[in-house]
């Protein structure tokens, strides 16, 4: 770090709190992670020292669930050498010219801190040695340290770090990069199993949620919008709704047409929820739908059929010579396979609090993407950026919803209206599956052409999902660095994009969820057709160890991690011995690469009556040198397991009317019980790569070994999803 | 309308529609936010309180229909022996992920464990199949209903 951009910090460094103790604010360059397509930035991390020789770490990245509260402060508190115990952590708020990114999702937090946070604590902890080693005229080199304690072995001294607060409090930081980080053998923090620092609080049911903000003269308020997304409002009965019991305000609120920020809706503030949401049952509203009504599934559907049935309109990737190849076939497989649109369903429905006041807005958001929150707030309501405070709340549930951020944008549009009075709007369960950014539909036309060795030669995939001109939806794009076309020399990718009124957005493992199954599903079609098992085929369109290009700005995939998850999935899951399983049950392979994770999985199910139980899970991983947390890690793999489990069984799929979505609840819109719960193994390959997340990459795999398994069991393809055997 | 009832072992009173649903009341009216909104219909369990020892789902329960009688939360789970043991289990199995509907599948395991001490898998399986978990922590709650009732006996 140059003296320059020390200097624009105004807190760098230590300085001595009242009442005793110190507070480090440590400022780290975090290198810019190729996907975030960020400029370099400074990190700020802050380390309190209480007396008592107790610290409080700061905790910057949003708790979705997913651990980062509990496991970037563990890489601190690692190099700051203190004993877990001795620590608690407080959340941050939002700010990313203090803290870097702190945004939830794409599984990128690791790759991005794991360096920076350490960086940080060793910082921290140097400072501590200078310190003492200065009171104690010895040389810098000399002092070591372990559990909060400065050490001198030559001398037999030892001090607290609290009681180094007064000469720390001098010293400038020194420069995080020229300073030596641990030897992993020594770690004792990182790589063990940490429950979550919440967790007694969540046991006890302490208020930490978005949901539990509690302000003083807070109104509670229910937004309705038209079920049609994107419809304009006309009119309604606002003065009858106005003088119901309860009701305080009822406002309509105009928005600018864009789902991502905010739409025409009537909102109604009242002492409570239920009087808010009571005297929604009598408000009636006129919407103009007319330009989102002729949007259905069938339509999709039929239109999909006809695409798939002409040349598409457009080439997403051409590599090789496709045609020749086909043409010069000893057998093509082709095959056709589908999925529906998905909701998130986060437990905790979408909402947010929010108080205008004086110019400023304070918001209270359970959000994964908070600055840009504060983007479409200021841009929608015409507040300056640093006009808006936004205090971060533990999640209760993110899966790549609350990356969107229109429930912050309509809190703040509503609290607009009512200066000085805090306002939390909540969604009702169906407010939270109409208002969705779902997972976007697609269809796919596969072939692949073999050699007369079973060798694949080609592969073609004509794709309709969703967009405008040649521009997919979010979430909905086809990569042509995506497995298998990244392995096979001629390749024909090609698209058809349908229009939709419905938003989409990233849900767990966004893209990958859909194309790990229908692509990984189709291989084993092709493998079949080859006269070889799936993990075979895949090891031979692997080939030899080496780094293939990413797409555009993503990681490199390595084919060797590749092989080394599949080959231990295959010893893990004694999948040479599944032809001895008794007739109706099976085994099926799959493996994706997403978040720049590698994963290969094997489901066991039995098929009976046309109902698929699954027994058993086995998932082999590489994420890199370093499991952070083994706890978390294996909460993250069984929880993506069991997500991918229910996508395919539960029943999921939302489907549209007239414009409207048609599932209200988790009724119709299932997710997985305990009751559904197989036997997980999970293993991890550790290979010497820096260590990456593990949100998303062990879902993709799971989805096209469970439908490889019921064809094992019962000789059927499963091409589309949910599964229906009927 | 004045509501009486017991909350935790003690004795509250509040004036609201009988109508309103138990959940609010008791996380509008009665400052206790630990019980939580999913679906408002039944069928997630993350609202799930005791009354008068069993589970019931307090987003369909009106809350003048608990007059008289006497209503468990998660604030006050732990004074009961099982409900101690399973938050003991809960915190060193780390069952929760994101956390939100962990007050529900304590209650309903504590329900559980209350009528069955010693509960196999089928029996987990059908007193918590109410319970949603949208982050699927399912593997870790069956672990910590049988290390909770595994540490029947054991002193506080
Ligand atoms: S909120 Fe009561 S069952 Fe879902
Ligand atoms: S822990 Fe997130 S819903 Fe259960």
């Amino acid at each position: 770090m140059t003296a320059a951009m020390l200097s624009r910090r105004r807190f760098v460094g230590a300085s001595l709190l009242a009442g005793g103790g110190l507070m480090f604010e440590l400022a780290v360059p975090i290198a810019a992670h190729a996907a975030d397509g960020a400029e370099p930035r400074l990190l700020t991390a802050f380390i309190r020292v209480l007396p008592g020789n107790r610290f409080v770490i700061g905790g910057k990245n949003a708790e979705i669930g997913q651990g980062a509260k509990t496991s970037l402060p563990m890489m601190i508190a690692e190099e700051f050498d203190v004993d877990w115990d001795q620590v608690t952590v407080e959340q941050t708020h939002a700010d990313q010219s203090l803290f870097g990114a702190q945004s939830a999702g794409g599984s990128r937090t690791t790759a991005r801190e794991w360096l920076p946070m350490r960086q940080a604590g060793a910082a921290a902890r140097q400072m501590l040695v200078m310190a003492a080693a200065r009171k104690w005229n010895v040389p810098e080199d000399g002092p070591t340290t372990a559990s909060g304690m400065v050490k001198d072995r030559r001398s037999g001294r030892s001090i607290a770090y609290v009681d180094l607060a007064p000469e720390a409090a001098m010293l400038t930081p020194p420069d995080p990069s020229a300073l030596k980080l641990k030897d992993p053998a020594q770690y004792r923090i990182i790589g063990k199993p940490i429950p979550g620092v919440d967790t007694p609080a969540i046991v006890a049911g302490k208020p930490l949620f978005g949901i539990d903000v509690a302000q003083p003269g807070l109104l509670h308020a229910v937004l309705e919008t038209c079920p049609a997304v994107g419809g304009r409002f006309k009119s309604a009965n606002l003065d009858t709704v106005r003088a119901l019991p309860g009701v305080r305000h009822v406002l309509t609120i105009t928005g600018n047409g864009e789902a991502e920020s905010l739409l025409d809706g009537v909102a109604i503030l009242a002492e409570s929820f239920w009087a808010a949401n009571k005297a929604r049952e009598s408000l009636e509203v006129a919407w103009d739908d007319s330009a989102q009504a002729g949007f259905s599934t069938e339509s999709y559907a039929a239109q999909a059929a006809t695409a798939l049935g002409a040349k598409a309109a457009s080439e997403v990737l051409r590599k090789g010579e496709p045609d020749a190849a086909f043409a010069a076939a000893a057998r093509t497989v082709e095959a056709r396979y589908d999925y529906p649109f998905l909701a998130h369903g986060t437990l905790e429905p979408q909402n947010c609090t929010a108080l205008f006041k004086d110019g400023a807005l304070e918001i209270w958001a359970p959000t994964q993407n908070p600055e840009n929150g504060r983007g479409l707030v200021a841009k929608a309501l015409g507040i300056a950026p640093e006009k808006i405070r936004i205090n971060l709340t533990r999640i209760g549930g993110g899966f790549g919803r609350r990356l969107m951020n229109d429930y912050m944008v309509q809190a703040a549009a509503i609290a607009a209206k009512v200066p000085g009075t805090p306002v939390k709007l909540l969604y009702t369960r169906q407010d939270d599956f109409r208002r969705d950014f779902y997972r976007p539909a697609g269809w796919h036309a596969f072939a692949a052409a073999l050699d007369g060795e079973g060798k694949v030669t080609a592969f073609r995939d004509h794709f309709v999902g969703f967009g405008t001109g040649e521009a997919p939806v979010r979430a909905g794009e086809l990569p042509g660095a995506m497995v298998p076309a990244n392995l096979v020399d001629a390749v024909l990718l090609e698209q058809d994009l349908l229009a939709t009124n419905l938003p989409t957005g990233w849900l767990r493992a966004p893209g990958s969820n859909a194309l790990g199954f229908v692509s990984q599903a189709f291989l084993d079609e092709v493998a079949e057709a080859a006269g070889k098992d799936l993990p075979s085929l895949m090891l031979d369109l692997l080939g030899s160890p080496r780094a293939l290009a990413g797409e555009g700005r993503g990681p490199a995939f390595h084919t060797g991690r590749a092989r080394g998850v599949i080959e231990k999935v295959v010893a893990m899951a004694d999948w040479q011995g599944r032809g001895k399983l008794p007739k109706g049950r099976g085994k099926g392979f799959g493996f994706y690469f997403s978040h720049a994770g590698y994963f290969a999985e094997v489901v066991e199910v039995s098929v009976a009556d046309g109902q698929v139980k699954v027994h058993e899970v086995w998932a082999a991983g590489d994420v890199g040198s370093q499991i952070v947390n083994p706890l978390n890690a294996l909460h993250q793999v069984q929880g993506s397991v069991i997500e991918g489990l229910g996508q395919a069984l539960a029943g999921q799929k939302i489907t549209q009317v007239a414009g409207v979505v048609e599932q209200a609840n988790f009724d119709t819109h299932p997710f997985q019980r305990i009751d559904a719960t197989p036997k997980i193994n999970v293993e991890f390959v550790i290979t010497d790569n820096p260590p990456t997340g593990l949100g998303e990459p062990a879902l993709p795999p799971v989805i096209p070994a469970l439908v490889n398994a019921i064809h094992a069991a019962t000789g059927k393809r499963v091409r589309s999803l949910p599964v229906d055997l009927a | 309308m004045a509501i009486r009832f017991t909350v935790n072992g003690a004795a509250r009173e509040i004036d609201v529609d009988p109508e309103k649903p138990l959940l609010w009341a008791l996380r509008e009216d009665l400052g206790l936010p630990g019980t939580k909104f999913g679906c408002g219909a039944g069928l997630c369990g993350a609202c799930t309180v005791h009354l008068d020892g069993a589970a019931i789902r307090a987003c369909l329960t009106p809350v003048g229909s608990v007059e008289g009688q006497s209503i468990t939360t998660i604030e006050g789970v732990a004074a009961l022996d099982a409900g101690r043991r399973v938050g003991e289990a809960w915190h060193t199995l780390d069952v929760p992920q994101c956390g939100y509907c962990q007050a529900g599948q304590i209650m309903s395991a504590v329900a559980l464990l209350t009528e069955v001490p010693d509960p196999d898998d089928a029996a987990i399986d059908a007193a918590m199949a109410g319970n949603l978990c949208r982050c699927s922590t399912y593997v870790r709650i069956r672990a910590g209903i049988k290390a909770a009732a595994k540490s029947r006996g054991a002193a506080a």
